[in-house]
């Protein structure tokens, strides 16, 4: 979208009074024999929070940030320097820090520079005002008026509410001038329960790309304080979980943080350029079975791990990564991608104009299968059922992962029986997908709640798969 | 390389600099009528290195300033940030509060420190040792670290690189008590992942170095060695069988363990009824040769402060006496919530230690006798309500005391207030590292999940 392009140079570059010609004196300063690539990622932000606690609204925030991040890279040395403010003085004297990691040499020119603002997966309207400060205060007490309405064992219900607008420009040194204006909006209903002197919790929530309005819709908000209660009622009722290895049935959804976990981070281009990924040098190989085609799609309106173009200006992709059990593609920036002599994938991205881009996820899921749902539970024996998790976490050169559920239930002779209590699973990447022994037809997103940590780095993702059901995964419960 | 122009230890501004914005947010906040206020400005300068394969790989230059206000209408609260320090972001950043304000509620814990409980003197804790490193030279000590990992055992083919960096930040918070504090503060850091690998699987590990003064750093090549022998002795890891047995977890992990239970004693937990140690004070929840007590003023530790983040001044004190726990952890919010007092932790705690036993990791090894040594835990997997603690884990298994095999693909799991009385013995290899320290604790009768 071109008008992305004109609403941030409005925001980042005119009040400065930053033309065209001075961007051309910063890659002037920047570029010469020796860099091969330099960026400038220009980005203004603006970030709300309201948190409800106790019946009462106990803390409203606001906060702005902006920017301006330099980078310069020779081969595959990258030079970065930022500052938190946009003005000419401070971008000359980043450039002259970042372009430090090559041998000095002459200079270069941009030529001409070429606007462009990528896809159109949302609006460029800021979220935060998109509803009156009154109106999401009483947005809040009605969702907390909800949680406690459905049953009496609710004891404490928290909702957080909040809202991001982010305004981002990337410059970069063959005159691509791209932007994205990117809303962000979230909100968070965790209850606990009290029964016979038992206290559990629940914890639910979503979110995208989108206004306020997003909650309010259908009564989005309601529908997640009634499913924090269901959750917290249902754990005043789970048995230990089970320990050992055995057969998982993961739900469709939010389970999806198993490929995250799983194979994911080790598709990343960064990773295995290096080789220091488990799936390194393995394109091509068979490292799931042949039900399990997984992709990475930052294309999908509205879906929080979508961008109309990445933090290097490139347009939005979906990836295949693996296809029908063959790995097929790696996540790429444009960096790893030129040393791999590979194509960027729109994988580009930063936490902030203060951080460096690597390669990222962004809407990461498994398509659909043949397999009916309730046909993949009754074919185990014993096993788990697994609905819902918290987070997880990787180390990608031994390829062991973790997720931990915090809805599961007992399989037993083909029925779901009991609730247990939350569990981490545990699994070796490369491995489990191959383990992957029946797809469900189900193929959901998760709801809009997904923050994936990289490097000290955190971007909002999203994940999804159908009913999937794992041959062997080892569950670490408590009962032996 | 030619030699950058800017460096590390540049240009922070001067604390009165700070102290007059902080004033500044102050006399605004009541010029736009708040009924009381408080503010916070930090400002940091920063340069990190990372090597890999003996060639730079990055070499950032980090500069971050933010300003931050609370104002106060009776009991009504807004908060903003800002990092725009101009005089027109003062006023609209004070005027985003004060906005935000009109909408929250009359809370009755709401507000600034008791005045009485403030510091009045802020005693020099020795935190602030700029480092006049220059990138070159980074690059070198970098370069040494990770040659080092490399060239210590054949089996380390690969490296996810060596860093090295140097950071100072400054900080001054006020408030309109007439509460006026600053501190500066530096940390320098080094650290080295190595990958090892034999033909069977690729095993990585990691090892850093951190401290107020750069005299206080290993050397680079004791780090790279560490590194490199940390990975390779973790090459054939392989899964175990399930069952209950007692885990010894290093000092680096048994800090996770010592988090859980700060997080149940927080006042925020405790006053949302979120905690597996509601109404324990006076309990006893650890066994009886357990001591935990805070140090906050030790001079050039990581965790010290002489004020916490709402000014009122730290002090000596034991946490958890003989096994019985004596107080929680609390700022003025949470404080009032439970009627109680601050104790001068907003922010968290300051060097709260673990008092070490007597036995060295061999000795811990000996007195576990069969068992799994926890090198590294992975996950979220701990419930704060209930105590239900179920993590992925790698480590040793252990039998008659000396290392069998290296171990992974396998869980922990219990439940915290059980596996807090169940701790045998702390050892003598106290990890100061950090906020939090503590040596290695043995824990009997965890259930490790595996085949």
């Amino acid at each position: 979208m071109e008008s992305t392009v004109a609403i941030a140079t409005e925001r980042l570059l005119e009040p400065a009074g930053l033309g065209e010609n001075a961007l051309e004196d910063v890659f002037a300063r920047l570029m010469g024999p020796g860099i091969d690539a330099a960026d400038l990622y220009f980005q203004a932000s603006r970030h709300e929070t309201w948190v409800l606690e106790d019946g009462l609204i106990k803390q409203g925030g606001h906060a702005i940030d902006q920017g301006v991040g330099v980078r310069a890279v020779s081969g595959d040395k990258t030079g970065f320097a930022y500052s938190d403010e946009i003005v000419m003085p401070a971008l000359m004297e980043a450039s002259g820090a970042a372009r430090a990691i090559a041998r000095t040499g002459g200079a270069g020119r941009i030529q001409a520079w070429r606007r462009g603002g990528g896809l159109d997966l949302y609006g460029p309207e800021d979220p935060l005002k998109s509803l009156s400060d009154a109106d999401k205060v009483d947005l809040l007490r009605r969702v907390d008026a909800e949680a406690r309405a459905q049953d009496p064992r609710v004891d404490q219900v928290m909702v957080s509410l909040s809202g991001e607008h982010d305004v981002v420009l990337v410059a970069d040194h063959e005159g691509r001038l791209t932007a994205d204006v990117r809303p962000l909006v979230r909100l968070n209903v965790s209850v606990l329960a009290e029964h016979n002197g038992r206290r559990e919790s629940g914890l639910a929530g979503g979110g995208g790309r989108h206004g306020y309005a997003f909650f309010t819709d259908g009564d989005r908000a309601l529908g997640y304080a009634r499913e924090a209660v269901r959750q917290a009622l249902l754990n005043l009722e789970a048995v230990e979980a089970p320990a050992g290895t055995m057969p998982v049935v993961l739900g469709p959804g939010w389970p999806g943080v198993l490929l995250h976990e799983a194979v994911g981070h080790g598709l990343e281009g960064d990773f295995n350029r290096k080789g220091t990924s488990a799936f390194a040098g393995r394109l091509g190989e068979q490292v799931a079975s042949e039900l399990c085609t997984v992709v990475d799609d930052g294309t999908l309106p509205g879906r929080r791990g979508s961008l109309n173009v990445d933090d290097e200006g490139a347009t939005s992709e979906s990836t295949v990564l693996i296809d029908r059990g063959r790995l097929v593609g790696y996540m790429q920036d444009r960096m790893n991608a030129r040393l791999m002599g590979m194509q960027p994938t729109g994988n580009g991205r930063r936490e902030s104009y203060a951080h460096l881009p690597m390669p990222r996820m962004t809407n990461t899921y498994m398509l659909a299968g043949p397999h009916d749902p309730e046909e993949i539970i009754r074919s185990v024996d014993r096993g788990i059922y697994a609905v819902n998790f918290g987070g997880g976490q990787v180390d990608i050169t031994s390829g062991r992962f973790v997720f931990s559920a915090n809805e599961a239930y007992l399989i037993e002779n083909g029925r779901v029986t009991r609730p247990v209590k939350g569990a981490t699973l545990i699994g070796n990447g490369p491995e489990v997908l191959k383990q992957v022994s029946m797809v469900g037809t189900d193929l959901e997103l998760d709801t809009g709640i997904g923050v994936c940590g990289k490097e000290g780095q955190s971007v909002p993702v999203g994940v999804g798969q159908p009913t999937l059901k794992v041959d062997a995964l080892t569950v670490g419960g408590t009962e032996a | 390389m030619t030699t950058p122009t800017v460096t590390a230890s540049a240009a922070l501004p001067a604390k009165d600099e700070l102290a007059q914005i902080v004033q500044q947010v102050l006399d605004e906040a009541k010029r736009q009528g708040a009924s009381s206020a408080e503010a916070s400005v930090s400002v940091g300068t920063g340069l990190s290195v990372n090597v890999r394969r003996g060639e730079v790989e990055t070499l950032e230059h980090e500069r971050d300033r933010s300003l931050a206000v609370a104002v106060y209408f009776g009991q009504r609260q807004g908060t903003a940030a800002s990092a725009d320090f101009s005089a027109q972001s003062v006023r609209d950043t004070v005027t985003a509060a004060c906005s935000i304000a009109r909408y929250t509620s009359e809370d009755p814990a709401q507000g600034l420190a008791d005045p009485a409980l403030l510091a009045q003197e802020i005693p020099d804790l020795d935190l602030d040792h700029p480092w006049d490193l220059e990138p070159d030279r980074a690059i070198e000590l970098a370069v040494a670290c990770e040659a080092a990992g490399l060239e210590a055992d054949e089996r380390i083919r690969n490296s996810e690189g060596a860093g090295v960096s140097t950071g100072r930040s400054m900080r001054v918070y006020g408030n309109s008590h007439g509460f006026l504090g600053g501190v500066a503060g530096t940390r320098h850091g080094m650290n080295c992942v190595v990958v090892a690998d034999q033909g069977d699987g690729m095993q990585r590990d990691f090892w850093y170095t951190v401290g107020r003064h750069a005299d206080e750093l290993e050397a680079p090549e004791a780090v790279g060695r560490q590194a490199a022998q940390r990975a390779v002795r973790r090459l054939g890891s392989r899964q175990i069988g399930t069952g209950r047995m007692p885990v010894l977890y290093v000092p680096e992990m048994a800090r996770g363990l010592i988090g859980h239970f700060l997080g149940a004693v927080r006042g925020a937990s405790l006053y949302r009824q979120a905690s597996f140690l509601l109404d324990s004070l006076g309990e006893r929840v650890f066994p009886e040769h357990v001591t935990l007590s805070e140090h906050p003023r030790l001079p050039r530790a990581l965790g010290s402060a002489a004020f916490d983040n709402e000014g009122v001044a730290t002090r000596e004190r034991v946490l958890v006496d003989r096994g019985v726990l004596q107080g929680y952890v609390l700022d003025s919010y949470s404080a009032r919530k439970l009627g109680m007092t601050t104790t001068g932790n907003a922010g968290g705690v300051h060097n709260l230690t673990v008092t070490p036993g007597s036995l060295d990791f061999q000795g811990l090894l000996r007195e576990m006798g069969d068992g799994l040594v926890v090198t590294e835990l992975m996950g979220q997997g701990v419930n704060g309500v209930t105590g239900d603690y179920s993590r992925g884990a790698a480590g040793f298994l252990v039998a008659g005391g000396e290392i069998v095999h290296p171990v992974e693909e396998i869980t922990v799991a219990g439940n915290l207030r059980e596996m807090f009385r169940n701790i045998r013995a702390v050892g003598a290899d106290l990890d100061t590292r950090g906020s939090v320290r503590t040596g290695s604790l043995l824990v009997d009768d965890v259930m490790v999940a595996g085949q």
